[in-house]
């Protein structure tokens, strides 16, 4: 067993009907690293993630986390699915959503108590929504069901997290507060596998990154595989980017975004 | 109707002590299952689960020749899980739609239902009468043993619910994130749809397999507008499904030969009503309340600023201007002079003349004030 393999994926197949969403992807995750999977619209970007946790059937192959299969190791993994999975009507309110990240810890039948409810303080004050404890859930803005999502994963103390979308539709504001949580994360030795939309973040806000387009195009740290000519493999003709030392102003190519989340 | 006869009734009259109770205990667990059943968006599934019961309570007398309340009860949830179970096939295994397979499963299961029922009605002896009451429901008929195993059944189902609560509640909010903290969401999703068959059929004598569902949705519905507290909602819930069901179990029992199914409808509908109408901050007229006020407190205000921005262009603050003119820098908009007076009542604004208005100091604060949040309002002068 390799402790330095967080998530091990091997010849990971997923098809919905006869299409298949996911082709043989192998790819390995490090301990400790922020890792971005990006890829195109279609690409299996979330349905990695749904494989990993084992919410989606597979035709093929098998994922370990820490050298163990994830049923045995669910503890310690972490889960912020997209914010739009659920119906933000539910009768319940912030804390009480965030505690359910403490439902697996407490086993059957066994009711969140004093312990859970600071747990869950705790957590909102990380992402700055400790004012919000009580609210109602439909009174959140985007930005904060994020927050609470994000919180209710904190509360799991996982070591591995897996995070679809988390900043999908939020301000600039609460992007930025992600990010460093994400950052502290990865400075207290956790592992984050975040599914993200903007390429023009990426070498900014992650080491390390997969692209994804139904097969494993590379993964690897940014600086190595964070390529023009992967993208393009990636994305197809249809996506230019704007190569590495561009970044910081070189103007001789007009500056285009890639494929930006809406 | 002598209603302080039917109040005491209510607890010396056998029959009408009988029916009320039975209506209690459905309205107490379909309300609070309802609950989960409405949350979790599957309020159609309980329509289909009650017309599907139909050819189950018929078969079941064919097969038994029992009209035992408890073996009906069986074939019902028996036909309801099997229609459940094909809708559920018929959406994973072809391209058909959840609301078209629902809509399908229903209506041939309760085609089905009621070719058996013409069948039985037919036969020449005489023990098929009453089969057919399992349409609209009869109160009346209800026994003091049909109450006792109705209570059994609906405490059992009710106790599940509260011991396995926050696994419910995880399981209708966030069904995905609950199966990675490793709770069998689907063994969870099978109870669930279980207990909510179980109220169904407890309700299917007296209520009817063509009303049942109205009492998984309506009290859940109305109380979902009063409260915003998962438990709370449950508990109102059933308090409402109880209301609903002794009223009208009790109307349809003290008048002949009125079912009782549409009767606790109409009863249930009038919850439904009161609180889609009533309810503080869901409530239709509470929103047209608070909108109307809203759109008063901006007009009073734009009047302050219209008043303002002449007054800034006059180097006085506290300079008088003609109604005309206010009249028409509100574009249109009625009740300028009432609007004005309401100011005036404040001491915001004061009448120079007839017809003149001008700012006072608190005014000029007021309007600043105003402008100042709506981040600077217009430009600067």
């Amino acid at each position: 067993m390799n402790r330095e393999e967080a998530i091990k994926v091997e010849d990971l197949t997923v098809a919905y009907g006869e299409k298949p969403v996911l082709w043989d992807v192998d790819l390995t995750v490090p301990s400790g690293v922020l890792m971005a999977i990006i890829g195109p619209n279609g690409a299996g970007k979330t349905t990695l993630i749904k494989a990993v946790l084992n919410l989606v059937n597979t035709a093929a192959g098998r994922v370990l986390i820490y050298g163990e299969p994830y049923s045995k190791q669910r503890r310690i993994v972490g889960y912020v699915p997209q914010r739009g999975s659920v119906d933000w009507d539910f009768p319940t309110s912030v804390k009480d959503v965030v505690m359910m990240g403490r439902y697996g810890a407490l086993g059957w039948i066994r009711r969140p108590g004093k312990k859970e409810a600071d747990m869950a303080l705790a957590a909102l004050e990380k992402v700055g929504m400790s004012r919000f404890a009580e609210r109602q859930i439909s009174q959140l803005s985007g930005g904060q069901q994020q927050r609470v999502f994000l919180a209710r994963a904190l509360v799991q103390d996982a070591q591995v997290y897996l995070m679809d979308e988390p900043f999908q539709g939020v301000d600039a504001t609460t992007e930025r507060a992600i990010v460093t949580l994400l950052q502290e994360l990865r400075a207290a030795g956790k592992t984050v596998v975040v599914v993200h939309h903007d390429l023009q973040t990426v070498p900014e806000y992650f080491d390390w990154t997969a692209l994804l387009n139904v097969r494993l195009i590379a993964s690897g740290p940014v600086s190595e595989v964070f390529t023009e000519e992967n993208l393009r493999l990636t994305y197809g003709g249809r996506v230019s980017f704007l190569r590495h030392g561009e970044r910081n102003g070189a103007p001789e190519d007009e500056k285009r975004t890639g494929e930006r989340g809406f | 109707m002598d209603f302080p006869q039917i109040f005491s009734d209510l607890f010396l009259d056998y029959t009408l002590r009988t029916v009320a109770l039975g209506s209690a205990v459905i309205g107490i667990v379909s309300g609070a299952l309802g609950s989960y059943a409405v949350l979790r968006k599957q309020s159609l599934l309980g329509d289909a689960m009650s017309h599907a019961a139909l050819p189950g309570i018929a078969l079941a007398f064919l097969l038994t020749g029992s009209k035992m309340p408890l073996v009906l009860i069986i074939g019902a949830a028996l036909a309801g899980w099997i229609a459940t179970l094909l809708i559920i096939s018929i959406v994973n295994s072809t391209r058909v739609k959840y609301d078209t397979a629902l809509g399908m499963v229903l209506s041939v299961f309760f085609g089905f239902g009621l070719v058996l029922l013409t069948i039985i009605q037919k036969r020449p002896d005489a023990t098929q009468a009453g089969l057919d009451k399992f349409l609209f429901g009869q109160a009346a008929a209800l026994l003091e043993r049909d109450v006792v195993t109705m209570g059994i059944l609906g405490a059992s189902a009710i106790l599940i619910t509260m011991l396995l609560w926050k696994e419910f509640k995880l399981l209708s909010f966030d069904p995905d994130f609950a199966s990675t903290l490793g709770f069998p969401v689907r063994v969870l999703d099978v109870l669930l749809t279980t207990l909510i068959v179980i109220a169904i059929v407890l309700g299917l004598q007296t209520v009817g397999v063509v009303l049942m569902s109205a009492m998984i949705v309506a009290p859940a519905a109305s109380a979902r507008q009063w409260t915003d507290n998962l438990g709370v909602m449950i508990v109102l819930s059933s308090l409402f499904g109880a209301l609903a069901g002794i009223s009208g179990a009790v109307l349809s029992a003290s008048v002949t030969r009125l079912p009782t199914g549409p009767t606790i409808v109409v009863c249930v509908s009038a919850i439904v009503i009161f609180s889609m109408l009533l309810a503080p901050r869901r409530g239709i007229l509470w929103r047209f309340f608070r909108e109307r006020r809203q759109r008063g407190r901006l007009r009073l205000e734009g009047i302050l600023e219209d008043l303002y921005s002449l007054a800034l262009e006059h180097k006085d603050p506290e300079h008088a201007h003609s109604l005309s003119v206010l009249r028409l820098m509100s574009a249109g908009k009625g009740g300028v002079e009432r609007s004005l007076e309401i100011l005036s009542e404040r001491g915001l604004v004061r009448a120079v003349s007839p017809g003149e208005w001008a700012l006072t100091r608190a005014g000029i604060e007021e309007a600043e004030r105003a402008q100042g949040e709506r981040g600077g309002g217009q430009d600067e002068r």
